[in-house]
């Protein structure tokens, strides 16, 4: 006696993204914690020292986080206007800020007061940064000014002034300490040495330049402005390399994570794109609720921090190892000491061992079809299409519907039902009907259904709204299909026209797979 | 013509042993059925083969236990002779000749009966016969039954139960509703006799079953009617003390009745396929059931499937072609509906079903059903292409890859293409390449070909190797009909009907075109070795070979070829053509349009499918007409599905020799019994004279 075979579901190829090592990578985080700003959340810098806190700068407040904690160890709140730039010195003590007031602070970590100010610039400061050697302060202001400050007396050391448009970004070398990069909405790019009085280098990017990025070994700088992200080989004069257009809106961001393996870049299309470093190709993306205006990876990608411009801050957490043992352990943990009864015994070499057969577990729709229970069986199957948390919830009475047209019994599964079961089945037909994979077996279905309810149409208002909405489904359906077929036409001359000697042979299964989909002849709806 | 008289045509492997129901023996230790031409005993424990009981020279039709002694077996055959067999030694006892040459069965009656009477009624012919069997003609029955006390034949056919009551020599007739649509639903299909009750079960064509009583009057008859089976009932059989009936039929469930509670019933479902009938040991702790497809279940205790013995499944027709796995040696053909069998040719026995449509099978008449419709196997034996197909409303075709696992030493599905093409699949092959990289060829009626490859995915990923469209090519928009791939895999030919094109598989360009018009190509084949710059195409009426060197006709014939074979060890083709109504076979190579082989009048009916299977060490035949048989063997089936094959003298006159030593094994066991019994007898024959006396009537009505 065989078993009972069950029915088989039919797994189809998954299209569009395809899981790779990137992907597990990077989906391995936990669920954000999501915390709301006062307003637009504009800079976001880790600490270089451990535990790696991090400060977040919007509206008039730097907020400092701790790894771990969902509300800020400490705020620094002596701002008269909106506060840009909050950055950390690379010993972590000390943390700079600008300011739309024009004035540039200083803050001891642990303080609360600034410790120096830096008055000077005459419009808003959007760039602070320390310089290497953590003597010196660079800013850049909306004034066209870049400058140099003495922090012991906070003395303005030297100014420069080529830019011709606001300064939104700069960074400064962490290998040397007169080396300094910034970024303006003049679209340049500029390199200058504190040793000379004038630029030493200087790139086009093309578009009003947000964001400016160093590669740790200091031979690559990147810089994202418009849509477009370039990055540049100072070694070889400041050459453009690669210009990588990923974005449909402004690049906001741009952060290193995987000890420079990848690159990560925000946007206001509110995705964050990572990328490989080798080929620059894309290889994961990240959706969020609302345009990005920073981004903060914490050291080894332990978490990722964006802010955005509706004043949330998501900050998402590695997942470790424990956690998901955690998850698991407490999931058995009732029944722990019979789970394990008897797991540990060790068979001895003389044992015979005698298998027991597996039990063969089915599904309740098999169970309905082993018993030729054709119509509960359907019902079982409709019943797993409506559930929304299960997988293959379309594939499942496919496969059942399949089943039963093999059987030759649809036409009775589906014979005998009231007003709520047929609108169930309607508006899973409806539902499924235009997916290729299905349409074939849903027609066939469709067609026995109209048979069979015929003359019951015009008596229950429900069902003759999902046959309408089937007749309207079908018509635009056609009409794609028509549209489909004429460009298909199209593409065909222009396939003749490039070949225009040889044999026509189809290049794949592609031109090929966009005819496949044509719906057959279909009984048009009577509905009144 | 000459007549080849050292190479002969004969039955290998794959006889029907569902042809009539099983004999259990008296300890449940032994099934023995009929086999083609021969007897085979199998253990019921072990399914194992013990005995083939060879000796009739045609089919055998009817087998019963010696009631005299349960160690024996009795047989009929249509050659007219009754062989009387030992069945634990498979040693033939004694054989009787009758001259009568129809399809019979054989029974046994309790009680002595040593007179011969003979009645004839119609078209039935009962024959008594002495040491308790009843020899019965069946030639017009549907199913006739006898009952254990030996009072009565009850036989059917179409609406009539007949009764015939041996002692009275009385006749009985009775006929349920034969006009109309009520004639096909009551018609009759099996009949059994009640071991203890005068009461006697028959199935009909529409499911049910009817219980008759108070038969020996032909008025005040009654019957009772209880019904499960949604078609025809096939068998039925009540076990030995009565006390439950056992019904089987199309459905595959065995319905176990309890009799006088017809109420109450058990079912063992999913037995495989149809039932066509059923046998319980005398102890009743065993029940066989004989399927149409060639197998036999052994039952224990009502409930578990202890033993199943598997003969080479028919069914409804072979649809792939022949082939020979590589590496069992196996013939791979259509095996139960939605299997492949390997079947081995050398020990006669099924390895095993490959199960390829892997969905439950439902047991029903006019169900449109998924098919192996195409297969092939690829050199190296380690992919499998099969191709199922369901010809509903609109074709599905499912094209499945499998690949050999060495580890559980099975095929192991690999990818399945569900409608890889729009139409029909008419041909799949497999490149011949010896390097990792095979590609795959499938032609179909929607005008196109596709070639299949092997795709590696990247290292990074953990999946599998799987298969994917490579190249899709077409010519004129023609349909193709059958590919081809030379020896060494470098071309690739397709037929489009009049016109053969040749590619090349390397970078799938169409290279040349070949035409000899009138008649669209059927057949296709390179030749091989020395001879492969040949290409053979077979239109309706004519054998073509072209030189691919010169493009050019090398020569042509007039032949109606209905298959072209080539021998992949050397360089002869195999050319099946059909006359009126037999088949002819040509055997040559494609360098000379002479035959070195020929044979007329090889079976009746066309032969389509056909294999050349190589031999494990080649033969040193010199013979000039025996030679192409030296490295492979030939196999082909017929229209009504019989496996055949040539044997050659020197192989025929081995396996004689063969035999010889086993009989002369056989025959000092023998001596040595009946040196003993003659021993026994003279101990006991003062004492018992009379004894003696029935011995001599028995020797004597042997001698006549």
């Amino acid at each position: 006696m065989a078993s009972f075979k069950p029915t088989r579901i039919q797994v189809y190829p998954k299209l569009g993204e395809k899981v790779t090592q990137d992907t597990l990578y990077w989906k391995n985080y936990k669920a954000p914690v999501q915390i709301k700003e006062f307003g637009a959340i504009t800079s976001i810098d880790f600490s270089p020292l451990a535990p790696h806190t991090y400060a977040v700068t919007a509206s008039t407040r730097v907020h400092i986080y701790g790894p771990f904690s969902q509300e800020p160890v400490k705020t620094f709140t002596r701002f008269k206007d909106t506060a840009y730039s909050g950055r950390f010195r690379s010993d972590g003590q000390l943390l700079v800020a600008g300011c739309e007031d024009s004035a540039v602070r200083l803050f001891d970590v642990s303080g609360r007061v600034a410790i120096r100010m830096f008055k000077g610039h005459t419009k808003a400061v959007h760039v602070a940064d320390f310089t290497s050697h953590g003597y010196q302060i660079l800013t850049g202001s909306d004034d066209y000014t870049c400058k140099l400050w003495d922090i012991p007396n906070s003395a303005e050391l030297t100014s420069y002034k080529e830019h011709t448009d606001y300064i939104r970004c700069g960074i400064t070398s962490k290998l040397n300490r007169d080396l300094f990069f910034t970024g303006s909405y003049d679209h340049t790019l500029k390199l200058f040495d504190a040793r000379v009085d004038k630029s030493v280098m200087n790139m086009d990017h093309g578009q009003p330049v947000e964001s400016l990025l160093l590669y740790p070994s200091e031979g690559l700088l990147v810089s994202a402005g418009g849509r477009y992200v370039k990055v540049w080989d100072l070694l070889k004069g400041g050459q453009p390399l690669v210009s990588l257009k990923n974005h449909h809106k402004t690049v906001t961001s741009l952060c290193l994570g995987s000890n420079g393996q990848r690159l990560l870049s925000a946007s206001l299309d509110r995705h964050v794109k990572v990328y490989s470093t080798t080929n620059y190709k894309v290889v994961h993306n990240f959706d969020y609720a609302a345009s990005i205006l920073s981004l903060g990876l914490a050291p080894d990608d332990e978490s990722i921090v964006v802010g955005m411009t509706n004043g949330i801050l998501s900050i998402k957490h590695k997942r470790t190892p424990e956690d998901s043992k955690g998850a698991v352990q407490q999931k058995r943990q009732p029944a722990y000491r019979i789970f394990v009864k008897g797991k540990n015994y060790v068979p001895k070499q003389e044992d015979y061992l005698v298998s027991k057969p597996v039990r063969q577990y089915l599904a309740k729709y098999d169970k309905l079809l082993r018993k030729f229970n054709v119509s509960k069986a359907l019902d079982e199957a409709m019943e797993v299409s409506t559930q929304w948390t299960r997988l293959r919830k379309s594939e499942i009475p496919m496969a059942v519907i399949k089943e039963l047209d093999r059987r030759g019994t649809l036409k009775n599964a589906l014979a005998g039902r009231d007003e709520k079961e047929l609108c169930q089945l309607l508006s899973f037909v409806i539902m499924n009907l235009v997916d290729t994979r299905f349409t074939a077996t849903l027609t066939t279905m469709a067609e026995m259904l109209l048979d069979i309810y015929q003359s019951t149409v015009g008596m229950s208002s429900l069902v003759d709204r999902q046959l309408l909405r089937l007749q309207e489904l079908l018509d635009k359906e056609t009409e794609y299909q028509q549209e489909l077929m004429e460009v298909l036409g199209m593409l065909d001359v222009l396939f003749a026209s490039a070949h225009p000697r040889k044999e026509v042979t189809l290049p794949g299964d592609g031109a090929n797979g966009l005819a496949k989909g044509g719906i057959p002849h279909r009984p048009e709806i009577q509905a009144s | 013509m000459v007549a080849h008289a050292d190479t002969r045509v004969v039955h290998r492997g794959g006889s029907k042993i569902n042809f009539r129901a099983p004999v259990i023996t008296q300890d449940s230790r032994f099934l023995i059925c009929v086999s083609g031409e021969c007897i085979k005993v199998f253990s019921t424990s072990t399914e194992e083969c013990i005995h083939h009981l060879q000796g009739h020279k045609e089919l055998v039709t009817g087998l019963v236990l010696n009631p005299s002694n349960h160690l024996q077996v009795f047989s009929c055959s249509e050659d007219g002779t009754i062989r009387l067999w030992d069945f634990t030694d498979g040693i033939l006892i004694r054989v009787t000749l009758l001259h009568l040459k129809t399809p019979s069965t054989l029974h046994s009656v309790p009680g002595k009966r040593n007179n011969c009477e003979g009645c004839s009624r119609g078209h039935q012919c009962y024959m008594h016969l002495c040491y308790g069997i009843i020899y019965l003609c069946v030639d017009y029955l549907t199913s006739c039954a006898l009952c254990s006390q030996g009072e009565y034949v009850a036989s059917v056919k179409d609406n009539v139960l007949h009764v015939y009551f041996l002692n009275k020599k009385t006749f009985y007739r009775f006929a349920l509703g034969t006009s109309g649509e009520m004639a096909a639903r009551n018609a009759f299909t099996c009949v059994a006799c009640h071991p203890k009750d005068d009461c006697i079960a028959t199935g009909h064509g529409d499911g049910k079953i009817r219980l008759w009583r108070n038969f020996n009057q032909e008025k005040e008859y009654t019957f009772s009617t209880v019904h499960w089976h949604h078609s025809g009932v096939n068998a039925l059989c009540f076990t030995p003390e009565g006390t439950n009936l056992l019904s089987g039929g199309l459905e595959s469930v065995l319905v176990q009745w309890r009799y006088g509670q017809e109420g109450q019933k058990d079912f063992l479902p999913r037995l495989g396929s149809s039932i066509k009938e059923i046998v319980v040991s005398p102890d009743g702790s065993l029940f066989c059931t004989s399927h149409t497809d060639n197998k036999i279940t052994v039952i224990k205790n009502c409930t578990k499937v202890s033993a199943v013995i598997q003969g080479l499944v028919h069914g409804d027709g072979v649809k792939t072609a022949l082939m020979v796995d590589p590496r069992t040696k196996a013939l791979v053909l259509n095996g139960k509906p939605g299997h492949l069998q390997f079947y081995s040719l050398q020990r006669d026995q099924q390895l095993y079903n490959l199960d390829i449509v892997q969905q439950e099978y439902i047991n029903q008449s006019n169900l449109d059903q998924f098919e192996v419709v195409k297969a092939a196997l690829d050199s190296r034996g380690s992919w499998l292409a099969t191709v199922e197909q369901r010809s509903a409303k609109e074709v599905e075709i499912s094209l499945k890859l499998w690949a050999f696992d060495e580890h559980t030493q099975s095929f192991v599905l690999n990818t399945t293409i569900s409608a890889p093409h729009d139409g029909p699949i008419s041909e799949i092959c497999f490149s011949p390449s010896s390097q990792n990289s095979t590609t795959l060829v499938s032609v179909s009626l929607d005008g196109h070909f596709k070639a299949w490859q092997l795709t590696q995915p990247d290292p990074s990923d953990d999946e599998e190797a799987s298969w994917s469209c490579d190249f899709v090519g077409d010519y004129h928009s023609l349909e193709p009909k059958c590919c081809c791939f030379s020896a060494d895999g470098s071309l690739l030919a397709v037929s489009f009907k009049e016109v053969v094109t040749v590619w090349s598989p390397a970078s799938w360009d169409l290279l040349t075109t070949l035409s000899q018009p009138p008649g669209a190509i059927q057949d296709l084949c390179f030749g091989r070795l020395s001879c492969s710059k040949y290409l053979l195409g077979a239109t309706d009426k004519n054998l073509c070979c072209w030189n691919l060197l010169t493009c050019s006709l090398e020569w042509s014939t007039a032949l109606d070829v209905s298959l072209l074979l080539a021998d992949p060890l050397s360089e002869n083709v195999a050319a099946f053509c059909g006359a009126e109504k037999t088949t002819d076979l040509f055997v040559f190579r494609p360098s000379e349009p002479r035959p070195h082989f020929s044979q007329q009048a090889l079976c009746t009916g066309r032969v389509t499918r056909a294999v050349f299977a190589p031999r494990d060490e080649p033969l040193d035949g010199c013979e000039e007409s025996s030679q192409w048989l030296n490295r492979s063997q030939l196999y082909f089936l017929t229209h009504n599905m019989e496996l055949l094959t040539f044997l050659t003298k020197p192989e025929e006159e081995r396996l004689m020799a063969l035999s010889k030593q086993v009989a002369v094994l056989k025959k000092h066991k023998q001596e040595f019994l009946h040196t003993s019994c003659l021993l026994f007898i003279s101990l006991f024959i003062s004492q018992f004279a009379l004894t003696l006396s029935a011995i001599m009537t028995l020797v004597l009505s042997i001698l006549t």
